[in-house]
């Protein structure tokens, strides 16, 4: 881009849902979530597409991140999203603080102190205590995901002790097979991910602030379920969905904190 | 800081001629022993005029038989070593007329048995500890490796022989102990990558003159390059010690893309870096209460306290100016694992970065560990 960029575009292209940033003057301007679906680079233009309609492409200055980063031929620079999360976490909350993402791929813990990003963990080898196990259980269930945290909210959990996705479906699968409530069925799923993001948090240590980011955030059953499982409540905010890409907005217009 | 010389010998490239030079020792019924481990003493494989043939043990091709055998959730280290015996693929196994194993895991001592099954497979019994008792009970397994050599050749060995190989063995750790501490130096003078791969590969030439020679050359090479062309410049490369389980089988997938990401691997604390280099053979006591001194003192984390490695990785902190602390464990290794615990203390109490990998040999996780190396560089980056 030519110009004097105006615009600080952050891209998250997440497993699951790829959610962008658009700042002005250290304010947020505009954002926007779309699926990823199975071709990163086809989302990747897609975004490219919307910052256009919407005016920003022409003075813009670009960083994308998340796990479809590499995606994103016109940034201008890519960050992890460990770095993203803790700078767009940061920006939020205003607070050293342990921030837990749950994502459709991996979980992740960041040690956030003084707006850096001081340590981190990533459970990225297995879906178990993921938003994919919650994924793969919700079409099991056949429901979306809002209708899966509605109908755990409303359910007595069973217990699903299986550690392993795939043999934690043959577990849902008897339960269904057993005549269970579907309520109850998906509340032990939201159980089982909050137990294993808890075993994950216990193991890393925590600060005194607990955030979570990530798609999860949006179901309060889940961030009930996760504070009682920790033992300590756990915050959240409606933007934490977005702080990855925020972080990375942050970034691309070299800043620490929002106007 | 990734330019590797023109003449730079893969370590493919050195396993390979090491075939030859083992073939060609056999042919003139030249004794040959596989080791796998840095706690055996190669000063008595030297007097008993064997060489040391480092076993095959760093690739995931074998695993797949090894698994018909073995349980799945092992250190891909064992594993590969039981897999190349089994199918028969590692040309330096073929040519061992013994192997020489050492209780340095349960996994190790008990894969060695089916291993026996395959050849002779010689265990040292190697205590956990490092007290009075211990180190008597490994006085008496150095004595025992000697008769055992002395039995299976049929040979004498003399306490001359012995002193020979222990000052010649010296040497040889002083030369590599010299070309590692080249990573002391700021802004580094040599890729890690070179460091570990010429290392390892070294370890094929089974002339420890010539290995001297060769090494001693190469570290005077990367001295004056340092000096012409680095010296005093700025640096703004993180500077890394890796640390943990032996790295061979996964130095491309870690070591070679943290330093494509933009840093610089300085400082080993491992088995094949400086943690067996750093302490020779006392030359002026009895042999063996000499090399039983030495190779127990070796910080392997099989050893229970090993204080002194959490001592040794803060010194070096110091001592290589670095930055961060990568420590490497294979996918199964207890001890290592376990002991990570320490060893992230000791990092982050001299306010360090610190970031744990646990991984095998295969690609599946190629990645996620490229995303964690970049967040770890991204933090280095204050």
């Amino acid at each position: 881009m030519s110009t004097t960029p105006v615009y600080f575009a952050g891209i998250d292209i997440g497993s699951t849902a790829s959610k962008t940033v658009v700042l002005k003057d250290g304010k947020i301007e505009d954002y926007f979530v779309l699926p990823t679906g199975w071709n990163g680079r086809e989302t990747a233009n897609a975004i490219l597409e919307q910052l256009k309609t919407r005016g920003y492409a022409d003075a813009m200055r670009c960083v994308a991140t998340g796990y479809g980063r590499i995606c994103v031929d016109y940034a201008d620079k890519i960050v992890t999203e460990i770095t993203c999360h803790g700078k767009g976490g940061w920006a939020i909350f205003k607070k050293n603080m342990t921030i837990i993402d749950v994502g459709g791929q991996d979980t992740k813990m960041i040690k956030v102190i003084d707006g850096q990003v001081a340590d981190f963990l990533m459970n990225d080898k297995c879906a178990a205590g993921t938003g994919k196990f919650i994924e793969v259980m919700a079409t099991r269930l056949g429901a979306d995901l809002n209708e899966m945290y509605e109908m755990a909210a409303h359910g007595q959990p069973l217990a699903i002790s299986a550690m392993c996705t795939v043999f934690a479906e043959s577990e849902v699968i008897s339960h269904i097979g057993s005549g269970e409530k579907r309520e109850d069925i998906a509340a032990g799923v939201i159980h089982s991910v909050a137990s294993r993001v808890a075993n994950l948090a216990a193991r890393f240590g925590l600060e005194e602030n607990i955030v979570l980011t990530g798609g999860l955030c949006e179901s309060p059953y889940f961030i009930q379920t996760l504070s009682d499982k920790i033992g300590h409540p756990v915050e959240t905010d409606a933007f934490a969905r977005y702080a990855g890409a925020l972080g990375a907005a942050l970034t691309a217009a070299k800043r620490r904190d929002l106007e | 800081m990734l330019n590797l010389p023109a003449n730079f010998e893969t370590y493919a490239e050195a396993r390979k001629a090491g075939f030859m030079k083992m073939k060609e020792i056999k042919d003139n019924g030249g004794r040959i022993v596989g080791v796998y481990c840095s706690f055996v003493p190669q000063e008595l494989l030297m007097a008993a005029g064997a060489a040391a043939a480092p076993l095959c043990a760093s690739s995931d091709e074998p695993i797949p038989a090894a698994e018909t055998k073995l349980p799945r959730n092992l250190c891909p280290l064992i594993k590969a070593s039981y897999g190349f015996a089994l199918t028969d693929t590692c040309p330096y196994f073929y040519f061992s007329d013994f192997i020489v194993g050492e209780t340095t895991c349960d996994g190790k001592r008990k894969m060695f048995e089916l291993m026996n099954e395959l050849k002779e497979t010689y265990v040292m019994q190697l205590p956990h500890s490092r007290d009075e008792a211990a180190l008597r009970s490994w006085t008496g397994e150095v004595i025992r490796l000697k008769e055992k050599l002395e039995d299976f050749y049929h040979i004498t060995i003399t306490e001359d022989q012995i002193r020979d190989a222990i000052r010649l063995k010296n040497h040889e750790r002083r030369a590599m102990l010299g070309f590692l501490e080249l990573g002391k130096l700021n802004p580094a003078p040599i890729s890690g990558y070179e460091m570990g791969t010429r290392l390892d590969g070294l370890g094929f030439n089974f002339d420890l003159e010539e290995r001297i020679a060769i090494i001693e050359e190469r570290t005077k090479e990367v001295l004056a390059d340092w000096e012409a062309n680095y010296k005093g410049k700025e640096n703004s490369r993180p500077r890394l010690l890796i640390t943990g389980c032996p790295n061979s089988g996964v130095r491309d997938k870690i070591i070679k893309t943290v330093e494509e990401l933009g840093a610089d691997v300085v400082a080993f604390d491992c088995c094949n870096g400086t943690r067996e280099k750093v302490e020779p053979v006392d030359e002026n006591m009895p042999i063996y209460d000499a090399l039983a001194k030495k190779y127990l003192n070796i910080n392997c984390s099989v050893m229970s306290p090993n204080n002194s490695r959490m001592q040794y990785i803060d010194e070096m902190i110091d001592e290589y100016q670095v930055d961060g602390v990568i420590e490497i464990i294979l996918q199964a290794c207890h001890t290592y694992n376990i002991e990570s615990h320490y060893v992230k203390q000791t990092v982050t109490n001299k306010g360090k970065s610190y970031l744990m990998i646990e991984t095998d040999y295969s690609q599946a996780d190629k990645g996620q560990i490229l995303t964690r190396l970049e967040a770890f560089l991204e933090t280095l980056e204050k």
